[in-house]
């Protein structure tokens, strides 16, 4: 029981940054159809942008103030990888929108691998531990055969999640992006005759997309403590497995599809086997897309011929 | 005029913002454990401020470049002289690649020769092998495949395990070695006939995933990590290599030299690579070829049209991953050490990367582009003296994937077809002609 507690909570706390991330295959995939197969690299360079900021705050400037600085690099982190993914879109895919359909997805594997070569280039290849922070933790239960805990990190973690999951659920729902990319979703001639800037909702997608991937990469530098050039590729196809279990193209299957594999991951490695924990993953993956590929919450795709 | 010159002025500094913004914190300050191993950061402003520069200059050469004229009126092309050149430049290639090792040997001498031979020689041709399997699967049958490794890996561990275990030699081991890959790419075919293009892609590379992630951890068939090795060396039909009796080189009345040894190494992939050539070009006359040409056309035509697009793609998955197999066990045994590291997805997405820089579908594009990758890769290695320059931390062939994804997105967005944009059918009414790439769509797949 009390691993099954412990595990429940572990499995939460990582479904959430895999529900972040999987937002941004979703939305994407959504409002142009494509596997955005260089997203988990995003995630990672936000990884790397997140420690080197909260470094360079500390070496820098000197503050030394936790709440000051996660909250600063949270927000820088997010407009940095916003860049990023904004310049991807502008050089890797735009021009590839009227192009044969695996045009995208080879373009996208090949930012990929760039992506990843170019942190690995720039900061080396070796692993990097940040100084660990917020190592407290609260005791649910006590005396029994397990200590069941919940740190303030998980806490952190789930109530940014819940906060940044409803500030973004109010730009899709309420404002005028969000109404254009839901016209662009639902088809994008149509709304560029209408007079949105198809362009634009394209590119403010990515923007939007890489920022959630840059909260899951601050949380992830602060949850695990190590960052690795190498660390965008696995964590990349779980989300996307999120996005295709929620359903792809559905944003709230995304973040339950994400809390879906976090819990299947964790609870597999807890009673099955930790070195097949990746297979999970991939199986479920490979499984939800033969035989249920519209996943929980998607539409199915009819196809006009 | 004035405020032209301005505009172009102030969208080159916002290009060289964008640029500082990419590199500010990634590129200019690397991060490094100190003694107590702790983090800290390094600043190099001066690789961000070139990264700025640059961005700068570019933009601001391509606001006074002139556009590019609109392409010139289709000129009439003579077919029968481009053919004619094209089967000129194939035998002049087979020449050279026939002659190399003698050129090499002539030219370096047998022990300057073996890196010649072997990086230059036995690795490329065992990507153009790996190119020109995945080409059948990729190319004509238009299934984009991201787990081919898992076929590769198929088959060396075939053989390695078979030659442990069972002693079987090599001649015995490549036919199974294939027959098992084709096997498994049956096996992985059935579950994704349904899908098409992305999805397919993304359920081959869970497959080609879970391969490597089970042969590292099923320890007691594969030994994990540590791989296997020592199993078997290759011999000359029998005679084996080494500086014995009964020896290559005291047979033949020779000097013994480990350079005999590369040399039928390369001649036993040529051979196989050319096979594997030679197959696919025969493959696409073929009803099942013209199949899968279709098949990559427009699926849901195929199908109207009463072909069974199970046989169809089921066929491409074996043939290509027999193929795959195939070379496999060329890897096993010229390395006599296989273990998981050496199938991992970049090995996978180097391998497509080929097919599509080649250019889909067309064999000498392909080969052309493993030379460039796989060469150029190893021309980075050479490029040491570099070090000199810019500090002993620079090591080029980490550049290598970096520049080899860069030219995916390049070609992607440039040259959508690769170098070798010209498709021709493999039947026509009446004149042969070839089609540019650019006018022909492409179906759903």
């Amino acid at each position: 029981m009390e691993v099954f507690l412990q595990q429940l909570i572990n499995g939460l706390t990582l479904g959430s940054i895999y529900g972040l991330i999987a937002i941004g295959y979703t939305m994407v995939f959504g409002i142009i159809g494509m596997v955005n197969f260089a997203h988990g690299d995003v995630f990672m360079l936000s990884t790397f942008i997140a420690l080197i900021l909260f470094l360079a705050l500390k070496q820098f400037l000197g503050i030394d103030s936790l709440a000051v600085s996660f909250v600063v690099v949270m927000v820088a982190s997010m407009a940095l990888t916003g860049l990023w993914n904004a310049m991807i879109e502008r050089f890797a895919y735009r021009r590839l929108r009227g192009s044969f359909r695996l045009a995208p997805l080879i373009s996208a594997i090949g930012m990929s691998i760039f992506l990843s070569n170019f942190a690995y280039v720039a900061q080396g290849p070796r692993n990097k531990s940040a100084p660990p922070m917020l190592t407290d933790v609260i005791k649910l239960t006590e005396g029994g055969a397990y200590d069941v805990t919940l740190s303030y990190k998980q806490i952190l973690i789930v109530v940014v999640t819940a906060t940044l999951l409803a500030a973004f659920w109010f730009v899709v729902q309420k404002t005028s992006l969000g109404r254009a990319q839901r016209a662009c979703e639902q088809d994008a001639k149509m709304a560029a005759l209408l007079g949105v800037d198809v362009n634009r909702t394209i590119a403010a997608t990515f923007v939007i997309g890489a920022a959630l991937a840059a909260v899951a990469g601050v949380l992830y530098m602060v949850y695990y403590g190590v960052v690795n050039a190498n660390d965008g590729f696995v964590p990349g196809v779980k989300a996307f497995t999120a996005a295709v279990l929620g359903g792809i193209g559905s944003i709230p299957g995304a973040v339950l599809g994400g809390l879906l594999i976090g819990l299947i991951e964790t609870f597999w490695s807890a009673y099955f086997s930790a070195d097949y924990k990746d297979v999970a993953a991939f199986s479920i993956l490979a499984v939800t897309l033969i035989f249920m590929p519209s996943g929980l919450l998607g539409r199915p795709e009819v196809e006009k011929v | 005029m004035a405020g032209a010159r301005a505009s172009v002025l102030v969208d080159a500094l916002r290009a060289a913002a964008i640029a500082g913004g990419l590199a500010f914190p990634i590129v200019a300050l690397r991060a490094e454990p100190d003694f107590s191993n702790k983090l800290v950061l390094e600043p190099r402003w001066s690789w961000m401020f070139a990264a700025m520069a640059l961005a700068f200059l570019v933009r601001l050469a391509s606001a006074f470049l002139p556009r590019r004229a609109a392409p010139a009126a289709a000129r009439p092309r003579d077919e029968a002289a481009a053919r004619r050149r094209g089967r000129a430049f194939a035998v002049f290639g087979l020449g050279v690649i026939f002659a190399w090792p003698f050129l090499v040997l002539v030219v370096a001498g047998p022990s300057g020769a073996l890196k010649w031979i072997d990086n230059y020689g036995v690795q490329i041709l065992i990507y153009v092998m790996l190119g020109w399997g995945l080409n059948i699967v990729v190319g004509l049958a238009g299934l984009l495949d991201l787990g081919y490794v898992a076929f590769y890996a198929v088959g060396a561990y075939a053989y390695a395990l078979l030659a442990t275990h069972y002693d079987l030699s090599f001649w015995l081991c490549l036919p199974i070695a294939g027959i098992l890959a084709a096997f498994w790419g049956v096996l992985l075919g059935f579950p994704v006939l349904r899908l098409r293009g992305d999805y397919l892609a993304i359920v081959t590379l869970a497959f080609g995933e879970i391969i490597r992630i089970v042969l590292v951890n099923f320890s007691t068939l594969t030994n994990g990590d540590a791989g296997i090795g020592n199993f078997a060396t290759i011999t000359f039909f029998g005679v084996p290599f080494n500086a014995s009796e009964g020896g290559f080189a005291a047979v033949f009345g020779l000097d013994h030299s480990p350079v005999y040894r590369l040399v039928f190494l390369y001649y036993l992939i040529l051979a196989l690579a050319l096979v594997t050539n030679l197959a696919t070009l025969r493959l696409r006359r073929l009803p099942i070829g013209r199949a899968w040409e279709a098949l990559r056309e427009d699926e849901i035509a195929c199908r109207s049209l009463g072909l069974d697009t199970t046989k169809v793609k089921l066929t491409a998955f074996a043939l290509g991953a027999m193929f795959g197999g195939f070379a496999g066990a060329f890897f096993a045994v010229r390395q006599d050490f296989v273990s998981p590291s050496s199938f991992n997805f970049i090995e996978s997405a180097t391998i497509l990367a080929i097919v599509v820089l080649g250019g889909r579908g067309s064999q000498i594009g392909v080969a052309a582009a493993a030379v460039a990758i796989i060469g150029g890769s190893e021309l980075l290695r050479e490029l040491d003296v570099l070090k000199r320059f810019l500090g002993s931390e620079f090591d080029p062939t980490q550049y290598r994937m970096l520049l080899v994804g860069l030219a995916m997105v390049l070609m992607m967005n440039w040259r959508p077809r690769g170098f070798v944009a010209t498709r021709a059918p493999t039947i026509a009414l009446g004149e042969r002609r070839a089609i540019g790439g650019d006018l022909v769509r492409e179906g759903r797949g």
